[in-house]
């Protein structure tokens, strides 16, 4: 790996930019939408959660290069008149903080378990590849939809949208720790022989302080990219679930919900409503993925294209 | 269920010369397969016992008979001459024998028996899945060959680059865009349901007007466009794996033309991995069309549970559940034993 990093090096940050300038691009793009989610409080001109605030009289208008618009409102307002400039940046902050907590949940149950699994072998590691293979082939958005539709139909809307987001990560989150598992164990299962641990092992250190202190350090950059891609495939979880009726309340709304609930708007004429929340979401996405295909490549040149 | 079949059981056969052998090669696929459909019946049965669960926990089975209105006293009678009453062990045992029987209750919107409701439904999820399947097998096989028979060309690496914008983008989204241009924007293209069908004995089908199928282009599209990247993809990687082999490589030498390599070499080697990971989408697939019929407002499964979920229509939705559960087993099983008469190291015939 340091002999593939190193003609990156030589040629200077510059050359590393050029030749990965996909990469580069969505890295930049990420990073602003990012920050333009976590600083929403303070960067919207208006507070889309405070529905005195809102005036009937100003929905539907569209953005700033059409005809009628309203200088107050950049993107346009939705059907409620709620500026939708404002509702898309603390849309993408709570699409965000779901998608980023359900893949800590993802991690904080698949990495031990991969660790366990390539560090111990034997009959913990089929049971953990078992499981593993189980809960991949049972399909994540299937299991959260149909998770989430059985609390709604036991428990009713209401108490769906009061815990939407804790439920959204669990659920989001229990689904897919196999795939930080799998790369976890495998990772581990090749760290496993070299000299260190051994040495390591010879010196009297519990296992545990191996694993912990020593081979998960020099297993984090594949955990890196499978979070990085994680994210993603969380963000469009939700999403999809939101705009199935199964997430975030329209009184929360994230990407998916001002979706589904622009979505009738399309026929009446304003589809900036659904269209413009759904460009930021494919941006988001796309970047994410191309960001973790480069990392993908850098780390594995192997892998290159696949 | 879930895990790779071994199909290593028969592998030590294929090169048999022996007829007895052969017979033994038989009978081993035999009782391979025969394992496989003792396995599927357990996974149904559990996932049966889940579904009887899940109404025990949500619903009141007494509410699908007699509606809200009714006293509790009487209630206590109805309950008890119904059998309500009795250790769930033996309700489960009436609920599974009724299952047997295709009784899984009674829908409480639309009054009749939930599985007569869902099946009515089937046609319409199937056709677009049908519409969408063809449009991903049509596109994706020479697609994918493409990419893997000449991996450095422009035209190879921007349908990979794009690849990944499609997988980037959510299925309702894909809809939602096809919507805005080719039904609001340009007309030429129906936005929601079906259009006009035709009643084929129990399957209603939109296959046979002009008009139902105008209405299928959007929605399969939409659905096809989630599945397409990832075949490409894989396609390509096991084509890339095959004709790296050498069998391709003899093929060539002895003068064999390459797209005779490629299609009756390498791609009939590469399907067998594609139809295993194809089995494994079923799951996803439901979940997208679920979501392609809620977009397009489709009269399918799908649109008919997410009805049942927002009026807590507790026996239709179990019952949703065991059959997509069903419909999971069905294609995982037909996929293990498909992928066994696929591979062209088995003979079932003893001819080789």
């Amino acid at each position: 790996m340091k002999g593939e990093a190193a003609p990156y090096a030589a040629r200077g940050v510059l050359g590393f930019a050029i030749e990965n300038s996909g990469a580069c691009l969505a890295a930049i793009l990420l990073g602003a939408i990012a920050l333009a989610a976590a600083l929403a409080p303070l960067i919207a001109p208006y507070n889309p959660f405070d529905l005195s605030s809102l005036d009937v009289l100003d929905a539907e208008l569209p953005p700033w290069w059409r005809e009628g618009s309203d200088p107050r409102f950049l993107l346009g307002t939705d059907a409620q008149g709620r500026d939708l400039l404002s509702a898309i940046l603390y849309g993408t902050r709570i699409s965000l903080t779901v998608g980023v907590l359900a893949v800590a949940i993802q991690a904080a149950i698949g990495v031990p378990l991969g660790l366990l699994a390539g560090y111990r072998g034997g009959g913990i590691d089929s049971l953990v590849t078992r499981f593993a293979d189980i809960q991949l082939s049972l399909s994540t958005l299937m299991m959260a939809i149909i998770a989430l539709a059985l609390f709604r139909a036991g428990l009713g809307g209401d108490a769906l949208s009061h815990y939407a987001v804790p439920l959204l990560v669990v659920v989001i989150g229990l689904a897919e720790w196999p795939y930080f598992a799998r790369t976890a164990r495998a990772s581990t299962q090749v760290e496993a022989t070299k000299d260190y641990v051994r040495a390591g092992r010879a010196l009297g250190g519990s296992s545990f302080g191996i694993v912990w202190r020593h081979i998960l350090p020099n297993i984090l950059s594949p955990l890196i990219v499978v979070a990085t891609t994680q994210v993603a495939g969380a963000v469009m979880a939700e999403a999809a679930l939101s705009f199935l009726g199964l997430g975030m309340p329209v009184t929360k709304p994230s990407l998916g919900t001002l979706i589904r609930s622009g979505y009738d708007l399309i026929f009446a004429g304003a589809w900036w409503v659904t269209v413009i929340p759904g460009l930021v979401l494919i941006v988001l996405l796309v970047s994410v993925n191309v960001l973790g295909d480069a990392l993908r490549d850098a780390l594995d040149p192997r892998l290159k294209g696949r | 269920m879930l895990a790779r079949p071994k199909l290593g059981l028969c592998h030590d056969y294929w090169f048999a010369a022996d007829p007895m052998i052969s017979i033994k090669a038989l009978a081993g696929a035999l009782a391979f397969i025969a394992h496989r459909l003792a396995q599927a019946l357990l996974v149904m049965l559990a996932i049966l016992i889940i579904a009887f669960a899940v109404r025990s926990a949500l619903g009141d089975p007494l509410r699908e008979i007699v509606g809200e209105a009714v006293p509790e006293v009487e209630r206590e009678t109805l309950r008890h001459k119904l059998g309500l009453d009795r250790p769930w062990p033996v309700q489960l045992a009436s609920y599974l024998s009724g299952a047997v029987h295709g009784d899984l209750g009674t829908s409480l919107i639309y009054k009749r028996p939930t599985l007569q409701v869902i099946l009515a439904k089937f046609p319409a999820s199937f056709e677009l899945v049908l519409g969408a399947s063809l449009i991903v097998l049509l596109l994706s096989l020479p697609i994918g060959i493409y990419c893997a028979v000449r991996p450095r060309a422009i035209g190879a690496r921007l349908i990979l680059g794009l690849s990944v914008l499609g997988i980037s983008v959510p299925v309702f989204l894909t809809g939602i865009f096809l919507i805005t241009i080719f039904s609001v924007w340009l007309g030429w293209l129906p936005a929601f349901g079906r259009g006009q069908t035709v009643q084929l004995g129990f399957w209603e089908t939109s296959l046979l007007t002009l008009d139902g199928l105008k209405h299928l282009v959007l929605p399969a599209l939409t659905l096809s466009s989630i599945m397409l990247p990832l075949f490409i993809r894989l396609v390509r990687g096991a084509m890339l794996d095959e004709l790296g082999h050498d069998y391709v490589r003899t093929a060539r030498a002895k003068g064999a033309r390459p797209l005779r390599v490629w299609l009756r070499h390498a791609l009939r080697n590469a399907l067998i991995p594609l139809v295993s990971v194809g089995g494994l989408q079923v799951g996803t697939l439901v979940a997208y069309t679920l979501l392609t019929e809620t977009v397009f407002q489709w009269p399918g499964m799908g649109f008919l549970f997410l009805e049942a979920v927002t009026r807590s229509d507790i026996p239709l939705i179990t019952t949703y559940l065991v059959a997509v559960g069903f419909l999971f087993v069905f294609v995982n099983t037909l996929v293990d034993i498909a992928s066994l008469m696929l591979d062209p190291r088995i003979s079932l015939e003893g001819t080789r």
